[in-house]
Protein backbone atom coordinates (compact mmCIF):
# COMPACT_ATOMS: atom_id res chain seq x y z
CA UNK A 1 0.00 0.00 0.00
CA UNK A 2 1.69 3.57 -1.29
CA UNK A 3 -0.03 6.61 0.50
CA UNK A 4 0.29 9.39 1.79
CA UNK A 5 -1.99 10.36 5.04
CA UNK A 6 -4.46 12.74 4.30
CA UNK A 7 -3.03 15.15 6.82
CA UNK A 8 -0.61 15.71 3.91
CA UNK A 9 2.92 14.60 3.53
CA UNK A 10 5.67 14.19 6.97
CA UNK A 11 9.46 14.83 6.49
CA UNK A 12 10.90 14.69 3.44
CA UNK A 13 10.05 11.83 2.10
CA UNK A 14 6.72 9.78 1.05
CA UNK A 15 5.28 7.84 3.36
CA UNK A 16 5.21 4.35 1.66
CA UNK A 17 3.15 1.93 4.46
CA UNK A 18 4.11 -1.60 5.23
CA UNK A 19 1.10 -3.77 4.06
CA UNK A 20 -1.60 -4.86 6.00
CA UNK A 21 -0.72 -8.44 5.56
CA UNK A 22 2.68 -7.89 7.19
CA UNK A 23 3.08 -9.36 11.13
CA UNK A 24 6.91 -10.37 11.00
CA UNK A 25 9.93 -8.53 10.78
CA UNK A 26 13.40 -9.83 10.03
CA UNK A 27 16.41 -7.31 10.09
CA UNK A 28 20.00 -7.37 8.80
CA UNK A 29 22.93 -5.23 10.15
CA UNK A 30 25.58 -4.05 6.93
CA UNK A 31 28.13 -2.65 8.64
CA UNK A 32 31.19 -0.65 7.17
CA UNK A 33 33.83 1.67 7.02
CA UNK A 34 32.48 5.53 5.18
CA UNK A 35 32.96 5.47 1.73
CA UNK A 36 32.69 1.48 1.63
CA UNK A 37 28.82 1.28 -0.13
CA UNK A 38 26.67 0.69 2.71
CA UNK A 39 24.10 3.60 1.58
CA UNK A 40 24.33 2.61 -2.09
CA UNK A 41 23.85 -1.41 -0.80
CA UNK A 42 20.80 -0.30 1.26
CA UNK A 43 19.29 1.81 -1.64
CA UNK A 44 19.83 -0.90 -4.06
CA UNK A 45 17.96 -3.27 -2.15
CA UNK A 46 15.11 -1.68 -0.70
CA UNK A 47 11.98 -1.81 -1.97
CA UNK A 48 11.15 1.74 -0.42
CA UNK A 49 13.16 5.44 -0.66
CA UNK A 50 15.84 4.53 1.63
CA UNK A 51 15.58 6.38 5.05
CA UNK A 52 18.27 8.06 7.17
CA UNK A 53 17.25 8.51 11.01
CA UNK A 54 19.84 9.27 13.46
CA UNK A 55 20.41 7.80 16.82
CA UNK A 56 21.96 9.86 19.79
CA UNK A 57 24.37 7.83 21.89
CA UNK A 58 26.41 8.88 24.80
CA UNK A 59 30.11 8.14 24.44
CA UNK A 60 33.20 8.85 26.82
CA UNK A 61 34.98 11.91 25.01
CA UNK A 62 38.47 11.59 24.57
CA UNK A 63 40.56 15.25 24.77
CA UNK A 64 41.04 18.67 26.08
CA UNK A 65 37.70 19.74 25.32
CA UNK A 66 35.07 18.03 27.19
CA UNK A 67 32.87 20.87 29.32
CA UNK A 68 33.02 21.14 32.44
CA UNK A 69 30.97 19.12 34.59
CA UNK A 70 29.85 16.87 32.10
CA UNK A 71 31.27 13.54 33.31
CA UNK A 72 33.72 13.03 30.63
CA UNK A 73 30.78 12.01 28.38
CA UNK A 74 29.14 13.79 25.27
CA UNK A 75 26.05 13.13 23.09
CA UNK A 76 26.98 12.26 19.39
CA UNK A 77 24.56 11.37 16.51
CA UNK A 78 25.05 8.50 14.24
CA UNK A 79 23.30 8.34 10.52
CA UNK A 80 21.55 4.88 10.10
CA UNK A 81 20.65 4.38 6.98
CA UNK A 82 18.18 1.52 6.21
CA UNK A 83 15.81 0.50 3.84
CA UNK A 84 12.52 -2.51 3.43
CA UNK A 85 11.94 -5.46 1.80
CA UNK A 86 8.77 -7.29 1.75
CA UNK A 87 9.22 -11.28 2.06
CA UNK A 88 6.13 -12.54 1.14
CA UNK A 89 2.67 -11.76 2.03
CA UNK A 90 3.46 -11.62 6.01
CA UNK A 91 7.27 -10.70 6.54
CA UNK A 92 8.91 -7.47 6.09
CA UNK A 93 13.41 -7.24 6.32
CA UNK A 94 14.62 -4.28 7.07
CA UNK A 95 18.63 -3.53 6.48
CA UNK A 96 20.31 -1.17 8.63
CA UNK A 97 23.54 0.30 7.25
CA UNK A 98 25.47 1.70 10.24
CA UNK A 99 29.45 2.89 10.26
CA UNK A 100 31.82 0.49 11.48
CA UNK A 101 34.28 3.02 13.35
CA UNK A 102 34.70 2.08 16.60
CA UNK A 103 32.97 4.69 18.19
CA UNK A 104 29.87 3.30 17.19
CA UNK A 105 30.83 0.07 18.41
CA UNK A 106 27.89 0.19 21.28
CA UNK A 107 25.52 1.31 18.82
CA UNK A 108 25.60 -1.69 16.19
CA UNK A 109 25.99 -4.30 18.67
CA UNK A 110 22.27 -3.30 20.35
CA UNK A 111 21.31 -3.47 16.91
CA UNK A 112 22.62 -6.64 16.02
CA UNK A 113 20.40 -8.02 18.66
CA UNK A 114 17.43 -9.90 17.46
CA UNK A 115 19.49 -9.74 13.89
CA UNK A 116 19.47 -12.48 10.85
CA UNK A 117 23.12 -11.63 11.11
CA UNK A 118 25.46 -9.08 10.13
CA UNK A 119 27.21 -8.30 6.70
CA UNK A 120 30.07 -6.74 6.88
CA UNK A 121 30.95 -4.49 3.37
CA UNK A 122 34.70 -4.62 2.59
CA UNK A 123 36.74 -2.79 0.09
CA UNK A 124 39.83 -4.25 -0.98
CA UNK A 125 41.55 -0.97 -1.46
CA UNK A 126 41.09 -0.44 2.07
CA UNK A 127 41.11 -3.74 3.78
CA UNK A 128 42.43 -2.45 7.14
CA UNK A 129 38.99 -0.83 7.71
CA UNK A 130 37.65 -4.27 8.37
CA UNK A 131 40.04 -5.66 10.22
CA UNK A 132 38.74 -3.54 13.55
CA UNK A 133 34.77 -4.69 12.75
CA UNK A 134 35.51 -8.29 12.24
CA UNK A 135 37.72 -8.62 15.49
CA UNK A 136 34.84 -6.82 17.62
CA UNK A 137 32.12 -8.91 16.43
CA UNK A 138 33.86 -12.21 17.14
CA UNK A 139 35.17 -10.69 20.32
CA UNK A 140 31.04 -10.10 21.43
CA UNK A 141 29.92 -13.30 19.73
CA UNK A 142 27.97 -10.93 17.61
CA UNK A 143 26.92 -13.02 14.24
CA UNK A 144 26.10 -14.38 12.18
CA UNK A 145 28.85 -13.06 9.95
CA UNK A 146 29.48 -12.83 5.99
CA UNK A 147 31.70 -10.68 4.02
CA UNK A 148 30.99 -9.06 1.05
CA UNK A 149 33.78 -7.10 -0.71
CA UNK A 150 31.98 -4.55 -2.84
CA UNK A 151 33.95 -4.30 -5.99
CA UNK A 152 34.42 -0.78 -7.16
CA UNK A 153 35.52 -0.27 -11.02
CA UNK A 154 39.12 -0.16 -10.01
CA UNK A 155 39.45 -2.65 -7.91
CA UNK A 156 42.13 -4.98 -8.43
CA UNK A 157 40.71 -8.69 -7.93
CA UNK A 158 42.13 -10.62 -5.21
CA UNK A 159 41.94 -14.56 -5.09
CA UNK A 160 39.69 -16.09 -2.35
CA UNK A 161 42.31 -17.56 -0.33
CA UNK A 162 44.72 -14.14 0.11
CA UNK A 163 41.31 -12.43 1.22
CA UNK A 164 40.77 -14.47 3.75
CA UNK A 165 44.02 -14.84 4.83
CA UNK A 166 44.43 -11.27 5.13
CA UNK A 167 40.90 -10.49 7.03
CA UNK A 168 41.99 -14.08 9.46
CA UNK A 169 38.45 -14.75 8.68
CA UNK A 170 37.05 -18.43 10.12
CA UNK A 171 36.68 -21.15 7.70
CA UNK A 172 33.00 -20.85 8.11
CA UNK A 173 32.35 -17.55 7.67
CA UNK A 174 30.84 -16.92 3.88
CA UNK A 175 33.22 -14.26 1.54
CA UNK A 176 30.75 -12.75 -1.05
CA UNK A 177 31.55 -10.29 -3.76
CA UNK A 178 29.09 -7.82 -4.86
CA UNK A 179 28.82 -4.74 -6.39
CA UNK A 180 26.75 -2.41 -4.34
CA UNK A 181 24.93 -0.71 -7.21
CA UNK A 182 23.44 -4.35 -8.90
CA UNK A 183 20.33 -5.47 -7.01
CA UNK A 184 20.89 -9.00 -7.39
CA UNK A 185 24.38 -9.32 -6.82
CA UNK A 186 23.59 -6.98 -3.16
CA UNK A 187 20.54 -9.56 -2.96
CA UNK A 188 22.42 -12.73 -2.98
CA UNK A 189 25.01 -11.24 -0.34
CA UNK A 190 21.88 -10.87 2.21
CA UNK A 191 20.89 -14.84 0.70
CA UNK A 192 24.75 -16.10 1.69
CA UNK A 193 24.76 -14.11 5.24
CA UNK A 194 20.80 -15.71 5.65
CA UNK A 195 22.00 -19.61 4.61
CA UNK A 196 24.78 -19.68 6.62
CA UNK A 197 22.80 -17.85 9.64
CA UNK A 198 20.35 -21.11 8.88
CA UNK A 199 23.21 -23.65 8.99
CA UNK A 200 24.94 -22.45 11.92
CA UNK A 201 22.03 -23.82 14.32
CA UNK A 202 22.83 -21.04 16.62
CA UNK A 203 20.24 -21.82 19.57
CA UNK A 204 16.89 -19.65 19.32
CA UNK A 205 15.91 -17.71 21.89
CA UNK B 1 15.17 26.09 27.20
CA UNK B 2 15.54 24.66 29.93
CA UNK B 3 18.06 22.01 30.46
CA UNK B 4 17.75 18.80 32.04
CA UNK B 5 18.46 19.04 35.75
CA UNK B 6 19.48 16.68 38.37
CA UNK B 7 18.64 13.47 36.23
CA UNK B 8 22.52 12.29 36.84
CA UNK B 9 22.34 12.32 33.03
CA UNK B 10 25.18 13.47 30.86
CA UNK B 11 23.89 17.06 29.62
CA UNK B 12 24.03 17.94 25.86
CA UNK B 13 26.45 20.03 24.61
CA UNK B 14 25.57 23.69 25.53
CA UNK B 15 25.67 24.59 21.39
CA UNK B 16 23.74 21.71 20.27
CA UNK B 17 20.22 22.50 21.18
CA UNK B 18 19.27 19.07 18.51
CA UNK B 19 21.23 16.79 21.06
CA UNK B 20 19.21 18.56 24.19
CA UNK B 21 15.63 18.39 22.39
CA UNK B 22 15.68 14.52 22.75
CA UNK B 23 16.19 15.20 26.04
CA UNK B 24 13.47 17.43 26.84
CA UNK B 25 10.90 15.57 24.88
CA UNK B 26 11.19 12.17 26.70
CA UNK B 27 12.20 14.08 29.78
CA UNK B 28 15.51 12.10 30.35
CA UNK B 29 13.44 8.65 30.17
CA UNK B 30 14.83 5.87 27.87
CA UNK B 31 12.06 3.34 26.46
CA UNK B 32 11.27 0.06 28.16
CA UNK B 33 12.86 -2.24 25.70
CA UNK B 34 9.58 -4.11 24.65
CA UNK B 35 9.86 -1.99 21.07
CA UNK B 36 12.22 -2.31 18.55
CA UNK B 37 13.48 -0.39 15.75
CA UNK B 38 11.83 -2.73 13.56
CA UNK B 39 8.89 -3.09 15.82
CA UNK B 40 5.62 -2.30 13.33
CA UNK B 41 3.64 0.35 14.73
CA UNK B 42 -0.20 1.19 13.68
CA UNK B 43 -2.66 3.58 15.09
CA UNK B 44 -5.44 1.99 17.43
CA UNK B 45 -8.88 2.88 15.53
CA UNK B 46 -10.33 2.29 19.03
CA UNK B 47 -8.13 5.03 20.65
CA UNK B 48 -9.65 8.17 22.42
CA UNK B 49 -8.18 11.21 20.77
CA UNK B 50 -5.50 12.70 22.75
CA UNK B 51 -5.50 14.72 25.87
CA UNK B 52 -4.47 18.83 25.47
CA UNK B 53 -0.77 17.88 27.43
CA UNK B 54 -0.05 15.58 24.55
CA UNK B 55 3.45 16.81 22.73
CA UNK B 56 3.15 18.02 18.98
CA UNK B 57 5.68 15.01 18.24
CA UNK B 58 3.07 12.28 19.74
CA UNK B 59 0.61 13.67 18.34
CA UNK B 60 2.42 13.54 14.54
CA UNK B 61 3.96 10.20 15.45
CA UNK B 62 -0.29 9.45 16.17
CA UNK B 63 -1.29 10.94 12.97
CA UNK B 64 1.48 9.19 10.35
CA UNK B 65 0.76 6.09 12.24
CA UNK B 66 -3.57 6.40 11.25
CA UNK B 67 -2.53 6.22 7.43
CA UNK B 68 -0.75 2.46 7.78
CA UNK B 69 1.89 0.25 9.67
CA UNK B 70 5.49 1.63 9.87
CA UNK B 71 8.29 0.73 11.99
CA UNK B 72 9.43 2.72 14.65
CA UNK B 73 12.52 3.34 12.34
CA UNK B 74 10.47 4.15 9.74
CA UNK B 75 8.25 6.33 11.49
CA UNK B 76 11.73 8.55 13.38
CA UNK B 77 12.74 8.90 9.89
CA UNK B 78 9.65 10.67 8.49
CA UNK B 79 9.78 12.91 11.71
CA UNK B 80 12.55 13.68 11.38
CA UNK B 81 13.65 12.67 15.17
CA UNK B 82 15.81 10.39 17.01
CA UNK B 83 14.90 6.31 17.58
CA UNK B 84 15.55 7.37 20.87
CA UNK B 85 12.46 9.82 21.30
CA UNK B 86 10.18 7.80 19.31
CA UNK B 87 10.60 4.46 21.31
CA UNK B 88 9.46 6.58 24.38
CA UNK B 89 6.67 8.13 22.47
CA UNK B 90 5.59 5.35 21.09
CA UNK B 91 5.75 3.39 24.18
CA UNK B 92 3.56 5.77 26.24
CA UNK B 93 0.90 5.85 23.31
CA UNK B 94 0.84 2.15 23.05
CA UNK B 95 0.50 2.02 26.67
CA UNK B 96 -2.58 4.46 26.71
CA UNK B 97 -3.86 2.18 23.82
CA UNK B 98 -3.70 5.01 20.86
CA UNK B 99 -1.36 3.06 19.47
CA UNK B 100 -0.80 -0.91 18.58
CA UNK B 101 2.36 -2.59 18.10
CA UNK B 102 2.05 -5.09 15.50
CA UNK B 103 4.93 -7.01 15.57
CA UNK B 104 6.31 -9.11 18.99
CA UNK B 105 9.15 -7.82 20.49
CA UNK B 106 12.31 -9.44 18.93
CA UNK B 107 14.00 -12.71 20.42
CA UNK B 108 17.92 -12.46 21.27
CA UNK B 109 17.52 -14.62 17.90
CA UNK B 110 15.53 -15.32 15.23
CA UNK B 111 14.21 -18.98 14.96
CA UNK B 112 14.92 -21.36 12.15
CA UNK B 113 11.43 -21.08 10.95
CA UNK B 114 11.86 -17.04 10.64
CA UNK B 115 15.37 -17.68 8.89
CA UNK B 116 14.10 -20.06 6.45
CA UNK B 117 11.32 -17.59 5.36
CA UNK B 118 13.71 -14.77 5.26
CA UNK B 119 16.06 -16.99 3.00
CA UNK B 120 12.70 -18.40 0.30
CA UNK B 121 11.80 -14.49 0.44
CA UNK B 122 15.33 -13.34 -0.55
CA UNK B 123 15.16 -16.67 -3.60
CA UNK B 124 11.84 -15.79 -4.58
CA UNK B 125 12.84 -12.23 -5.22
Amino acid sequence: MDSTPSDGPVGRHRVSYVADSVTETAKILVVGDFGVGKTTFVGTVSEIEPLRTEETMTEASVGVDDLAGLDGKTTTTVALDFGRITLGGSLVLYVFGTPGQRRYWDMWAGLAQGAVGVLVLADTRRLEGTFDVLGELEEHGLGPIAVAVNEFPDTVRHPEPDLRRAMDLLPGTPLITCDARDRTSSLAALTALTRHALTTGRPTA
Amino acid sequence: MRLPDDTGEPAAPRDDDAALRPFVLTSGRAAHGDLALDTLLRADPTGAPLTVAAAPQARALLRLCRGGTLSVAEAAAHLELPVSVVLVLADDLVASHHLRARSEPPPTAPGTDLLQRVLDGLNAL
